[in-house]
């Protein structure tokens, strides 16, 4: 047996090592450590609530909406307040904008590119994957960098800017739209699916969300010309048999995506066992085991703990490993998609389980549900009707935000004392996923979505394998540890 | 001239990521222009390597790194994007590097050879929001802590070229505001004269965030926003501080037509250094007296009260009213006659 560290892995949005114990050619068991510690909990003890709305975001540069709407939520709890109808019309619109973008960018510019390394020279696909997908230089960046930079222009008119906005507040919406701008935005989103049928489908977004079984899909991939990346990407996939690649515990958990106050666009749930069970997230824990912070118990986050301890015997990350009834779960678009109940996306789980195929077409479907609803929030705003409400002032109160970041399952929980945040506790998705062992040994979800990969001995590359079961999760790392 | 400057060939960059949330390379992401790595190309510099955006991971990373910080690549332009982490107890082992090495130590070496230093977004240049709080991560910037010279490198520091670390500061930084000081290093038409105070590049920060704001009209007349939505200035009540800021956020606008005080909130001085810990509320402006503490830039004080208390007698209604309301309540009136 050889043990090889990998890092620091890029393209992972932050940072990240990972070691491997590699027997016979493959990957025997995987440590995924989290090298750096921010500390935002403990930033945001003694401030006064709303502040939450400054620091928040900036845990996260790819998800700082995400982590504003969560904190929104938590705020808005507390206060016993609710915004109006356009509040949330634009903070729905705000979050997917950032949820579609950072699809967009995951794809083309950190996930999609590693099929251009020199490793795959030998494939028939490769000279077109290269041409296409080659970091920097490949065309789809080229194409992909000024829509992506287009379509962001919908937060300078939903959020005044991005990342890093103050936009969302627990009332609602600082930015009310006027009719000039509500249309705008309409011609925004139109060039936006205008890209996404030209150049990543090829088809109409409502065909492609319209496919509802494994053999539908690549029978729609065979009908397509390799001129759209997502059959380019199907094609590569399937030669590279990555349905089998990356399977973690397929129990899934959402927190339930685009609340429109009282039902959710994609439901929350947990999936398990071949079944979809109701959430309990009061059986979430926060295990310490393995990482460098004080304390033994695991703890539920509204009495969590946040102390360093970075001389810890046994820790190997920053990360907490949360668990829900003490047991490992899956979050991202791959588990959101369960949970809602995509016909398509069960049945490639159904029949390999979740794999690095399954979680990158879970992705990418997300655009062709997602954007047809994002027009839809668009026609139902009103221009002259109320965005936002104040804020109230509150003593001693409790929040809890749950929401969807674009790579899963967010809570933030805030509990207010005397006027002043006492204690705020964020989980972010992949907190979930990259999390370290727990008390009775069990390794996160990509701890065991590695093992069993193919690896070599006694070379300190990172094996090309591992480097799409990594990104398939779509990490981010700077959320992971805050 | 310094011998970069007359350099013919593209400029090596290296792009690290420390004590931070990655938002000013987002934020670079949404540049507009045709393709940012062809401009990048355009403008004189060569990307040797960058954390979200290149191909190359974990030992082929490290062998870059190694190349630049024996000389074995030159190394023209060293970014840093993130806050120096020297916690715990100067140990900087709240972010190691593979292998052990902490990012506090691999900067510093990279930091001896480069031609210019440049810190993006305000963690690497003062701390930033990273050192909010206590500060538990010992976080500083490049050749600042909050507004003291010093932070990693020391107050003397000067890169290989001449200059001091180039504080880029902004949570997140505009993404011209990159691309414009890294094709002035590119071209050698960045000096020491084209620094501010804080060794900010004066391109964008000889503005006020004030300058252009679409609440200029309620901020003449006083008629300020009660709660967030509302129309009128948030300088009064809601904690803005475009009147003091040095950016030009309201000049060049974000993503497309935005800025803060164009989404409807407070500008909370996030290109100046300790904007993390204001000592109020964000969204309450601190007040001695009912009168704001921090007057606008440039303004005396006696002057400011004066023309407040008169231009709020002077308020024409429908400022007024509009600057309480989320849409404007009453629209201009136009005139038959045509405008003199």
């Amino acid at each position: 047996m050889s043990r090889r560290i990998i890092g620091p892995f890029n393209r992972v949005e932050g940072d990240l090592e990972v070691t491997l114990e590699i027997e016979s050619g493959r990957v025997r068991a995987a440590y995924v450590n989290s090298p750096m510690y921010r500390g935002f909990e403990q930033i945001l003890a003694g401030k006064h609530p709303l502040d939450a709305l400054v620091y928040v975001p900036r845990i996260c540069g790819i998800c700082s909406v995400a982590q504003s709407a969560a904190a929104a939520q938590a705020l808005a709890q507390s206060m016993g307040i609710q915004a109006p109808q356009n509040g949330i019309l634009a903070a729905n619109l705000t979050l997917a904008a950032e949820n579609l973008a950072d699809h967009l960018s995951h794809f083309y510019l950190f996930f999609m590119p590693d099929f251009a390394r020199e490793g795959y020279r030998g494939r028939a696909w490769f000279a077109d994957a290269e041409s296409r997908f080659k970091s920097v230089s490949g065309s789809a960046t080229a194409d992909v960098l000024p829509v992506r930079a287009k379509f962001m222009n919908t937060m300078g008119y939903l959020a005044g800017r991005w990342p890093h906005t103050l936009a969302l507040q627990p009332g609602g919406s600082s930015r009310p739209l006027e009719e000039a701008e509500r249309l705008r935005l309409k011609i925004l989103l139109a060039e936006f699916r205008t890209f996404l049928e030209r150049t990543l489908f090829g088809d109409r977004l409502e065909s492609v969300a319209a496919l509802h079984s494994e053999a539908a899909l690549f029978a729609w991939m065979e009908s397509r010309s390799l001129g759209a990346d997502f059959p380019r990407f199907l094609s590569i996939a399937r030669d590279l048999e990555m349905h089998t690649m990356g399977r973690a515990t397929d129990r899934f958990m959402s927190f339930g995506a685009y609340s429109d106050g009282e039902q959710h666009v994609f439901k929350s749930g947990v999936w398990q066992d071949g079944q979809l069970q109701v959430l309990d997230t009061n059986a979430i824990r926060e295990d310490v085991t393995s990482s460098w912070m004080a304390g033994n118990d695991a703890l539920s986050p509204d009495e969590g703990l946040t102390v360093p301890q970075p001389d810890k015997e046994g820790a190997y990350s920053w990360c907490k490993a949360p668990r829900l009834s003490g047991q490992v779960v899956e979050t991202g678009a791959l588990a959101r998609q369960m949970v809602a109940g995509h016909p398509l996306v069960r049945d490639l789980v159904a029949r390999h389980g979740a794999s690095v195929m399954a979680r990158v077409v879970a992705r990418l479907l997300e655009f062709t549900l997602v954007l047809p609803v994002m027009e839809s929030w668009l026609r139902q705003i009103q221009p002259g009707a109320a965005f936002c409400l104040p804020a109230t002032e509150i003593e001693d109160a409790r929040g809890v935000g749950l929401i969807e970041a674009a790579r899963g399952s967010l809570g933030h929980w805030l509990d207010v004392r005397n006027g002043k945040i006492h204690n705020y506790q964020i989980i972010a998705p992949t907190t979930w996923n990259f999390s370290p062992r727990d008390a009775a040994g069990e390794p996160g979800a990509l701890e065991q979505a590695l093992v069993g990969l193919v690896a070599q001995e006694g070379s300190d590359a990172a094996p090309l394998a591992v480097q799409h079961v990594v990104r398939s999760f779509d990490p981010c790392m700077v959320c992971t540890v805050h | 001239m310094n011998e970069l400057a007359v350099r013919k060939e593209s400029l090596n960059l290296l792009w690290l990521q420390s004590g931070g949330c990655g938002g000013c390379t987002l934020s670079l992401l949404n540049a507009d222009c045709r393709n940012l790595f062809d401009t990048l190309k355009a403008i004189g510099i060569n990307l040797l390597w960058h954390p979200s955006l290149s191909e190359q991971s974990a030992n082929e990373a490290r062998e870059i790194f190694e190349a630049c910080a024996s000389g074995a690549t030159r190394l023209d332009i060293l970014c840093l994007e993130g806050a120096v982490l020297k916690g715990p107890n100067g140990s900087g082992g709240f972010h190691r590097m593979t292998h052990g090495e902490s990012m506090m130590n691999l900067v510093e070496r990279l930091a001896k050879v480069a031609g210019h230093t440049v810190a993006v977004g305000s963690c690497a240049a003062f701390g930033g929001i990273t050192a909010g709080g206590g500060n538990h991560t010992e976080a500083c910037g490049l050749q600042y802590e909050d507004d003291t010279q010093g932070g990693l490198l020391g107050e003397d520091y000067r890169a290989q070229a001449g200059l001091p670390v180039v504080n880029i500061a902004g949570c997140p930084t505009h993404p011209n505001w990159v691309i414009e000081t890294l094709s002035a290093l590119a071209s050698g038409d960045m000096r020491d004269k084209d620094l501010d105070v804080f060794h900010r590049p004066r391109l964008y920060a000889d503005h006020l965030v004030h300058h252009g704001c679409t609440r200029n009209e309620y901020y003449e007349f006083k008629a300020s926003a009660l709660k967030p939505s509302d129309l009128g200035c948030l300088m009064e009540h809601m904690g803005c501080k475009g009147t003091q800021v040095h950016a030009d956020c309201n000049i060049r606008l974000w993503n497309g037509e935005g800025s803060c005080t164009r989404g409807g909130y407070a500008c909370i001085a996030c290109t100046e250094p300790g904007f993390e810990e204001p000592g109020h509320a964000f969204g309450i402006t601190p007040k001695i007296a009912g009168i704001p503490i921090g007057l606008p830039t440039d303004m005396p004080k006696a002057w400011f009260v004066a023309l407040a208390s008169l231009s709020k007698s002077a308020t024409p209604k429908r400022v007024k009213e509009n600057a309480v309301s989320d849409h404007q309540v009453i629209t201009p009136a136009t005139k038959r006659l045509r405008p003199k």
